[in-house]
């Protein structure tokens, strides 16, 4: 078997001298994809910032592409390949959506022209500011600027959230796309259960920081008890 | 009109910055209206050539506080290295004007890169403290090395070639303005250049939100450093001028009113539009020119009245406010 593409173990963070995460072990192949699963509070967005390099490392192995990245500061880890769309989008006020597209380029298939293709509204908006755009424009920004850095493999946190019903078809669709036409791998953060199990190979669910249950989607999609104990929103409008 | 057909189709980042960098023809109006001073002001050039540089100076500062988002309180100790660099030179046998230039820059921005190497790491009030502990440092070793700067007195003694060996100084500041307004105008090109850059995106990526910025790749200290180190070495460029326009060098080019004094220019002018700097200059040394000659004593207190009202009531400053006004009447003209 080749190496995964991330793989994680035993890992162990947090911010200051508090420990959110407690020994997370997990792995992806090239080309696949995780949905982490869990109420509000247990750990999924720290999750995140642990494997982009914002928290407290404690103890444990990242290792991405084959290389070590544990102690590696964020930008070796952007450059290495990972991306990130964070929760709160994030997107810089007074850049234009061009200047967004422009500042975080990498060489790659993904252009700013397949990227507007991607997202025909971000090319409409091209021209405005960051802080011009609604929140559902910002969420497919934030994606986009992750996307032209072309990355291996993308860290999403709850991109729906907060979206009209409408924009949540659209957001949905295109991350589905990004995944099954274009191969890229993601790590999906998701309180939209379903929608994320759908998406997804395989699936953790963290509970007060720690692993409760890895296995494939597929599995956990069938299983009501687990989604019920520990994730709780079954239904989405949308998807 | 070829950007514009670029921007439809391809829109190559070029072709981005092609239009975002487009000369527009207020600029053209802005550096005519200040060469016209020759003409229209002849017995004002001395104060002419003290503003040009002042806003060379603030334009300095604008790269770190208006595009990067870092304050400083001591941006005078770069302006006093070249100051002293310039002066020195011209005071023992490095006569020419340019190289004299150079080579202020070269200082002021050498030491500025070891000391962002330092202030790379920090924000806020770290920021000025440190920064303010930079220029209180210098200030006190140019008093203490009186046999190099000459102390309190000053440098004296500062002799200068004419500038390209054609033009000599007269009395009048002709030649002084003349020369500080051209080099003022080569560096603002430079800085427009660098702020409608890729750098000059992810410096206003790291003003805006430091910590996104790594996640795009990018090393937030080495573009600090960077802007840091060219920030200073257009400080002293500024400093430099000073030294040579005027064939002397005194203490206050290093002092804390001078970083004090900069920083308010900026804010007044308009932080982040590179005109803010010579506009907010023009107001602060023509309003000190004035007031001082009503109240010697007393004419800081309407500088930091102005300065209250322009922060609390008109972001952006002179420029900000200017620039909404005209976008109000504009569309208001264009919806009749």
């Amino acid at each position: 078997m080749s190496e995964a593409l991330l793989d994680v173990r035993g890992l162990t963070a947090g911010y200051g001298d508090a420990v959110v995460l407690d020994d997370i072990g997990f792995s992806i192949p090239a080309g696949g994809s995780l949905a982490v699963l869990g109420r509000n509070g247990t750990g999924k967005s720290t999750l995140m910032l642990t494997l982009m390099g914002h928290t407290r490392h404690r103890a444990g192995t990242i290792r991405f592409r084959g290389t070590e990245i544990a102690g590696a500061p964020p930008h070796r880890r952007a450059r290495l390949g990972l991306g990130w769309v964070p929760q709160e989008r994030e997107v810089f006020p007074s850049l234009t959506v061009d200047e967004h597209l422009i500042v975080g380029a990498k060489k790659g298939p993904w252009t700013r022209q397949r990227v507007f293709q991607f997202f025909p509204r971000l090319e409409e908006r091209r021209r405005n500011m960051g802080n011009q755009l609604s929140g559902g424009e910002q969420q497919m920004l934030a994606i986009a600027r992750a996307l032209i850095a072309n990355p291996t493999l993308i860290l999403l946190d709850e991109p729906l959230e907060g979206l009209a019903p409408v924009v949540v078809a659209e957001v949905a669709e295109a991350i589905r796309r990004m995944m099954q036409e274009e191969g890229l791998s993601i790590v999906l953060v998701e309180q939209h259960a379903e929608f994320a199990l759908r998406l997804t190979d395989r699936a953790i669910i963290l509970d007060r920081g720690r692993l409760v249950h890895e296995g494939p989607s597929a599995a956990l999609l069938e299983s009501n008890d687990l989604i019920d104990r520990y994730v709780g929103v079954r239904v989405i409008e949308a998807s | 009109m070829v950007s514009r057909a670029m921007v439809t189709e391809a829109a190559s980042p070029r072709a981005i910055f092609a239009e975002h960098e487009r000369w527009r023809w207020p600029e053209t109006v802005f550096w005519l209206a200040a060469l016209s001073v020759v003409y229209l002001f002849p017995e004002y050039l001395t104060l002419a050539s003290q503003v040009v540089i002042s806003g060379l100076f603030a334009l300095s500062l604008d790269l770190l506080l208006g595009y990067t988002g870092m304050a400083s309180l001591g941006h005078a100790a770069f302006f006093g290295l070249g100051a002293y660099t310039a002066g020195l030179l011209g005071k023992h046998g490095w006569h020419e004007p340019l190289s004299g230039l150079v080579v202020a820059g070269l200082v002021a921005g050498a030491v500025g890169l070891v000391c962002s190497l330092v202030i790379a790491r920090l924000q806020s009030i770290a920021l000025l403290m440190v920064t303010l502990g930079i220029g209180v440092m210098l200030h006190e070793g140019a008093n203490q090395a009186q046999s190099l700067t000459g102390g309190d007195d000053g440098l004296q003694g500062v002799d200068i070639a004419p500038v390209l060996g054609l033009f000599d100084w007269d009395i009048f500041g002709r030649t002084a303005f003349l020369y500080a307004l051209a080099i003022a105008f080569l560096c603002f090109l430079a800085a427009r250049r660098l702020v409608h850059s890729p750098f000059g995106l992810s410096l206003r990526g790291i003003k805006e939100n430091t910590k996104r910025v790594p996640s795009l790749g990018i090393k937030v200290r080495s573009r600090v450093i960077a802007i840091f180190t060219i920030s200073a070495a257009l400080a002293g460029v500024a400093g430099g001028l000073l030294a040579q326009t005027t064939q002397f060098v005194g203490l206050e080019v290093l002092s804390f009113d001078r970083s004090a004094g900069v920083l308010i220019m900026l804010v007044l002018g308009g932080a982040g539009t590179l005109y803010g700097a010579f506009v907010g200059a023009a107001l602060f040394m023509i309003a000190k020119d004035f007031l001082s000659a009503s109240d010697p004593v007393y004419w800081y207190f309407w500088i930091g009245l102005l300065l209250c009202v322009v922060v609390a009531f008109g972001k952006g400053g002179v420029v900000g406010v200017t620039t909404r006004a005209w976008a109000a009447i504009f569309r208001r003209g264009g919806a009749k």
